[in-house]
């Protein structure tokens, strides 16, 4: 777990770890170091002082905006925009869309992490860069390409609409554009912890006889199980804010395939700015608690992957 | 031992079979089909297209915000990610909380909160007012927003770097009597460089395709604070996929281009991550 360390954003696991032992003895012992205090404690504010600061117009008055915006008329008007019939289709719409993403790319998150931490092969290389890719592309490009696949000028068109499928501008559109900008969230945070522990666990079971569904569940998933719960967290804070890429496919049909982000556009360009906050506010939620969550299987990771 | 343990262990079809035939589906074929629809434009369409002076606009629009509001983060980063390693002081686990809510919050929600924060009628666009400036609507504001976006990239590309310095050398310095912003500039800051270039390109690059922050706050005025990303979906709306895919490979060939580059800091930085130097 220690060692699980391909690049210095996937390894939070091991950071966290540092700062609770704080002042290890590898820190430099200040009093080695010639200055003059007063100057040294100034800095110190001065720095302290700024990112205090950052935090509080950055993050703390966006957040206080949204509560401010959404209850301006009152608590009466602010139930009724989050209760409106279209705002309760958006949630379950953004719900639909937020575990499909969860179920294909945990299945996918698991296969790729299997054959790319267990075996060598060539091209592995290549694999894993192919599978970042979809983090690095935009996400109006990553809803263009759907468009470009399934729409009225791809060759599928004719085929999809005979078979009485659409996709672009309706619900599948919708799940498609957030798999595609979730697909390696779960693979991600699972192969730099698979690949420190080695295969030999694994090559002992199986040679002891165990088939490879046992061997998984036995001894390969107590190992990932809280990589796993926070590739999940990711995945469901990014596909369930998803905006860009869903805003392309969805057409924006009220009350069918709205999204609770893309609703929160609709109202705001049409100057109903209560309810647009409003509804911003369920989303504000669901980030705190994806932020909370987080935390604590950032914790469970810290203290050892043993206990449930 | 490992030819014999590609035997040992079972599931390399099938697990093999499943990631492909997946990331084949959902990733490869998708982006293949923007070279497709772009390569039915004559390369002549092509150039024309892209250096459309409103296409042209876009790009530097995009550009040159993302490009300060990532310098701004690497400052900001840096200073976020020493406070947090170096530093005791209440309120330290909040703010390291705290950093990471643009991954979590919607960047829809975000988009219409910074702007309403940032209009002359929102706390921060009064004081501005006050002096003549308006951050709503205007490059500013873009920078604002992709400043946002972009604060977590930095701090948790430096953080895990700066945990794992060796204070022995800051020591050894000091004990020679060099000052602190000496020993910054010469000990410290060539250690954490790598992951500051990693941060800085990671930010850059998601502040350059960025989106639903962007879009309330710019006020999307053609040469002005018009951004690429609206550009392909202006496209979009008109049916021209052609040139919509030509702007977005353009797009999608520098983001591929950085991607390359923070790879190749990335794996000097593991290096120093490992211990070894």
């Amino acid at each position: 777990m220690a060692e699980a360390v391909l690049s210095p954003v996937k390894q939070r696991p091991e950071k966290k770890r540092r700062t609770s032992s704080s002042d290890s003895a590898r820190t430099a012992r200040p009093d080695l170091i010639h200055e003059d205090g007063a100057g040294s404690k100034a800095v110190r504010l001065f720095l302290i002082g700024l990112s205090f600061l950052f935090i509080f117009v950055m993050m703390i008055l966006p957040l206080a905006t949204v509560i401010k915006e959404a209850l301006k008329q009152g608590w009466a008007a602010y139930q009724a925009a989050v209760t409106d019939e279209y705002t309760k289709s958006a949630i379950m719409l953004t719900l639909l869309a937020t575990f499909s993403a969860l179920a294909i790319n945990t299945v996918f998150g698991l296969f790729a992490a299997w054959a790319i931490t267990k075996f060598h092969f060539k091209g592995k290389k290549l694999l894993t860069t192919l599978i970042d890719i979809p983090v690095t592309v935009s996400p109006i490009i990553a809803g263009l390409i759907f468009v470009l696949v399934f729409g009225r000028q791809s060759f599928l068109y004719p085929y999809l609409k005979d078979a009485g499928i659409q996709i672009v501008y309706a619900v599948p559109g919708v799940i498609l554009a957030t798999v595609f900008v979730t697909f390696p969230f779960i693979s991600r945070e699972l192969i730099p912890v698979l690949e420190a522990q080695g295969t030999d666990e694994e090559e002992a079971a199986a040679l002891m006889g165990a088939s490879g569904w046992s061997i998984f569940t036995k001894v390969t998933f107590p190992h990932i199980k809280w990589a796993f719960l926070y590739g999940v967290v990711l995945c469901t804070a990014r596909a369930m804010g998803e905006f860009g890429a869903v805003s392309v496919l969805s057409g924006h049909l009220r009350g069918k395939t709205n999204t609770l982000p893309l609703y929160v556009e609709v109202l705001f360009q049409g100057f109903e700015w209560v309810p647009a906050f409003a509804v911003s506010s369920i989303l504000v939620i669901m980030a705190v608690v994806i932020l909370v969550a987080r935390n604590i299987f950032e914790h469970n990771a810290k203290t050892g992957s043993g206990g449930v | 031992m490992k030819e014999k343990g590609k035997r040992v262990i079972p599931g390399l079809g099938l697990s093999l079979g499943v990631t492909i035939t997946m990331l084949s589906v959902i990733v490869i074929i998708p982006l293949a089909s923007l070279a497709v629809f772009t390569a039915r434009l004559t390369p002549g369409k092509f150039i024309d297209v892209i250096t459309n002076r409103r296409v042209l606009a876009a790009f530097e629009v995009s550009f040159i915000t993302a490009f300060i509001a990532s310098l701004i983060n690497a400052v900001m980063g840096v200073i976020l990610a020493w406070v947090l390693v170096r530093y005791e002081f209440p309120g330290r686990r909040i703010i390291d909380g705290m950093i990471e809510l643009p991954f979590a919050l919607p960047t829809a929600v975000a988009g219409i909160s910074l702007t309403a924060l940032t209009s002359d009628k929102g706390w921060i666009g009064r004081i501005f007012d006050h002096i003549g400036v308006k951050i709503a609507y205007t490059r500013i504001g873009i920078t604002f927003a992709l400043v946002f976006v972009g604060i977590p990239f930095v701090v948790r590309a430096v953080q895990p770097v700066l945990e794992k310095l060796d204070g022995s050398y800051e020591e050894a310095a000091g004990v020679m009597g060099a000052s602190r912003a000496v020993i910054f500039r010469k000990v410290i800051f060539p250690e954490i460089r790598p992951a500051v270039f990693t941060g800085f390109g990671l930010a850059l690059g998601r502040c350059i395709g960025e989106y639903g922050s962007v879009v309330f706050i710019a006020g999307n005025q053609p040469y002005k604070t018009e951004i690429t990303p609206l550009i392909i979906m202006a496209k979009l709306q008109e049916y021209d996929y052609a040139s919509a895919s030509a702007i977005a490979l353009v797009m999608l060939v520098f983001s591929f281009t950085l991607l390359f580059a923070v790879n190749l800091i990335q794996v000097r930085n593991t290096k120093i991550l490992k211990g070894g130097r």
